[in-house]
């Protein structure tokens, strides 16, 4: 037989707690999190002032519809003719969609001898057993190369538009900092015990995606973009703090220009060995094995690390404007 | 197989390997590879043209273990290797131009980023000059997008915020109406390869199958390419673009980025559906109409403009529409002058940008058109290459454009019935251009008061003060100077090369 506990007893015991979380009495997590009502978004009274007179002044000149008639009418004019020209291009293009060769039918113009190739002997030639990435990585790697260098390129542009430069002054580190963190609660609880649990497994599965590109469904591409993600997710939890102990925009750039130079330094000879009609020793390997396949396992892992940071990049540029 | 064939694709990875190497570079080293870079392969172009000058045919390159229709290759012939020549100079002429510009308007910690923009740049147009094949075309069509972007907006200031986002826009409806051109292609004839395109295409025209989606598709193409490269209706991103950006940006965008679009198109007509066939579409026409009504707004609005800058830059959209023009009159003759005119208005234009630059140095950086009074008195360097530059784009003799309006007023008078409307539209033209370009050398060579120049502080600029700007446009000068001197020769090797496209 249970004994009875005494009331104060009984609100010590976890099943009181329980309980309590049930019926709603009390939110546990009351306390224990720290949070931080919202601010209300407050504005300078000068820049209110100078706002509405500068949307005043442009709204006088330019939408002010009702005084200003060249305005009415290129208005009634511009709305009937993209309605037009929408309709056009839609009626041409399904035109054009009609008379294209009919789906799945085996003696369409696509399927010719350069498909035959790929899937027939793609795993003799390449040593992939993913057709696929056989092919961007292997017998069109050149395209891929130019590829890579698009979302490398992407990242300087974003870099260039959104970095806050800390020479300057105008823009204080720490008060870009604050202000990151002032709509958030800091430390969350669930959040951080969620990312705990899934960012290893998250950057484990993006390794294992990017690693087994040749032998199966994945690859540099879509490894690099799960392995951003985790990313993301871990400094969603812990902050910039924890993240920049490892991850700058100087590893970032470190990292990529690895990854590219790696990448066109071995293109560099496979094109040459290829066109020049000279063997190349890099070895096929057996397909299946992961290391096979010759070059296509070092094109995806470089191609996994230029997507990562690309990704990661975007964020944080988006977020905080420098790290 | 020579060494030097290997130079096409060695320039290609030369310039991709570049732009990674500047972002981890400082500033100032990056410039100094970013130069290096581009003189390394302008005289590996030169090499290159000279070996096919030599062999007398072009030659493919196989990039990779697997020939043309599996895996990638490039392909050189006497037109490409003169191009990728042809646009190493004017790039490098125009970074040395913009150096100052450059270390003022660049905010330093990103300075490294624009030599990146550059680099890539520079591969992207190499590889659209040399590639083979349509998809390889369409990924590097996508760098250069991009990095044009970034040279807008480099310069950060509201308008050029502006001018980046709307260039985006439009630009980014020109890659993918590109786009669904080549998969409309890819779907009738089974290839990317422009060799094998060709073939197919020619099968298909003569049997007369699938002549809608073939249609449709060359008019994506081009009106893609067309608006990328700003024909006339579709233009309005190219005055802020080019009149807002720094000095470099603007010159190598007028001068580079959307004549590599153009040499693009020329590429399709002739190596992917066959000039007989495009001509018998009558997608020619409206190119042909768009480009005549652009030389004649575009010179109007330039003449309504009152900043400098961006007067030279509706000028651009006028020559832009010469060009079409040209490819509009149908025959070889016309594409011959379209092919001149792309380099005779590079070289003019970007000469116009660095002149421009210089003469508003003199006048307190203003670029308003009343400020440039007496500006040529007050930088005299800058003064002269303006008035070459503007001779030029009038059609004065002894310079490259005076060359380009001959050609294209013979292959008017040559087309039947597009006769009459080209040479109206020429003569039109012409005297638009000599309308503002005039005013604006009149402008600057009219003394201004002694007093006002004491009040708005305009300065003396001579040219030992700003060395690598004045090298740069005595190396314009010089260039005009030889396009419209010693044109014979060029246009000859454009023939051969031309030929060496079918």
């Amino acid at each position: 037989m249970s004994k009875r506990l005494s009331d104060e007893q009984y609100e010590k015991t976890k099943s009181y707690r329980l309980k309590q979380w049930l019926d709603g009495t009390k939110d546990l997590y009351l306390d224990a999190v720290e949070m931080k009502e919202q601010q209300p978004f407050q504005e300078d009274k000068k820049l209110i002032e100078k706002r509405k007179k500068e949307t005043q002044r442009r709204f006088a000149r330019l939408y002010d519809v009702e005084h200003n008639a060249e305005m009415r009418i290129f208005r009634k004019i511009y709305r009937v003719f993209s309605v037009l020209f929408c309709v056009f291009l839609v009626l041409m293009l399904l035109t054009a969609v009609s008379h294209l060769p009919v789906i799945g039918n085996p003696g369409n113009p696509t399927n010719n001898e350069v498909a035959q190739r790929y899937i027939e002997s793609g795993l003799q030639e390449t040593g992939a057993v993913n057709i696929v990435t056989g092919m961007i990585l292997d017998y069109r790697a050149f395209d891929t190369l130019g590829e890579s260098h698009v979302l490398f390129i992407a990242t300087c542009t974003v870099l260039i538009l959104l970095r806050i430069d800390r020479k300057k002054g105008k823009n204080e580190p720490g008060a870009a900092l604050e202000s990151d963190r002032v709509h958030e609660p800091k430390n969350d609880v669930i959040l951080q015990t969620a990312a705990r649990i899934l960012v290893p497994p998250i950057v484990i599965f993006g390794i294992y995606v990017i690693l087994g590109g040749h032998l199966g469904p994945g690859g540099g591409f879509s490894g690099g973009a799960i392995i951003g993600a985790g990313l993301i997710l871990y400094l969603n939890a812990f902050g910039f703090e924890k993240t920049e102990r490892f991850f700058t925009a100087k590893t970032y750039k470190k990292l990529s220009f690895t990854a590219l130079a790696c990448y066109s330094l071995s293109k560099c000879y496979s094109f040459y060995t290829g066109a020049n009609h000279i063997e190349s020793v890099i070895p096929l390997g057996t397909p299946g094995a992961i290391l096979s396949s010759g070059l296509i396992l070092v094109l995806n892992i470089c191609v996994g690390v230029v997507v990562a940071g690309t990704m990661y990049t975007f964020y944080v540029m988006f977020r905080k404007g420098g790290y | 197989m020579a060494f030097v064939q290997n130079l096409p694709f060695i320039s290609i990875i030369l310039s991709l390997f570049a732009g990674p190497l500047s972002s981890i570079l400082s500033g100032k080293k990056a410039k100094w590879v970013n130069l290096a870079v581009i003189t390394i392969i302008g005289c590996m172009s030169a090499a290159v043209l000279g070996f096919v000058m030599q062999s007398g045919k072009p030659y493919v390159y196989m990039m990779g273990h697997f020939p043309a229709p599996w895996g990638n290759e490039i392909r050189v012939g006497l037109l490409e290797a003169a191009m990728a020549l042809f646009f190493c100079i004017v790039m490098f002429l125009c970074m040395l131009g913009g150096s100052r510009e450059r270390s003022l308007e660049v905010e330093e910690p990103k300075e490294n980023l624009y030599y990146v923009m550059v680099n890539l740049l520079l591969s992207s147009l190499l590889a659209l000059i040399y590639t083979n094949d349509l998809f390889t075309a369409y990924v590097f069509v996508e760098i250069n997008t991009i990095s044009a972007c970034g040279l807008i907006m480099i310069r950060q200031n509201g308008r050029t915020i502006e001018a980046a986002t709307r260039y985006m826009i439009m630009s980014l409806l020109g890659s993918g109406l590109f786009l669904l051109g080549i998969c409309f292609l890819y779907d009738v004839t089974g290839h990317l390869l422009m060799s094998n395109i060709k073939e197919q295409v020619k099968i298909l025209s003569e049997t007369g199958t699938y002549h809608i989606p073939l249609l449709v598709s060359l008019g994506l193409m081009s009106i893609g390419l067309a608006i990328k490269s700003a024909l006339y209706p579709f233009h309005a991103w190219l005055p802020d673009a080019y009149g807002y950006s720094t000095l470099s940006s603007a010159a190598i965008l007028s001068s580079l980025v959307s004549k590599g679009y153009i040499f693009l198109l020329v590429k399709i007509f002739y190596r992917v559906i066959g000039f007989d066939v495009v001509r018998d579409s009558k997608v020619i026409n409206v190119l042909f109409v768009f480009g005549i009504i652009g030389m004649i707004v575009g010179s109007i609005d330039a003449i309504k403009e009152s900043n400098i800058r961006r007067m030279i830059a509706y000028s651009s959209i006028a020559q832009i529409g010469y060009i079409y023009m040209g490819f509009g009159l149908g025959t070889t003759a016309g594409v011959i002058a379209s092919v001149f005119h792309i380099i005779s208005h590079a070289a003019t234009k970007a000469l116009l940008f660095v002149a421009a630059s210089g003469l508003t140095d003199a006048s307190g950086d203003s670029t308003d058109f009343f400020d440039l009074t007496g500006a040529g008195y007050r930088n005299k360097l800058a003064g002269v290459a303006f008035t070459v530059g503007s001779l030029s784009m009038v059609g004065f003799p002894m310079f490259a454009g005076f060359i380009s309006k001959l050609l294209f007023a013979q292959a008017g008078v040559e087309s039947s019935h597009k006769m009459l409307m080209t040479l109206v539209a020429l003569a039109i033209s012409t005297v638009l251009n000599a309308v503002y370009f005039m005013k604006t050398v009149i402008r600057i060579y009219t003394p201004e008061w002694k007093a006002g120049i004491e009040k708005k502080n305009f300065t003396k600029v001579t040219a030992v003060q700003q060395p690598a700007k004045s090298v740069a446009l005595v190396c314009f000068i010089l260039l005009n100077l030889v396009l419209g001197l010693g044109s014979e020769p060029i246009i000859r090797l454009f023939e051969n090369g031309l030929k060496m496209f079918a």
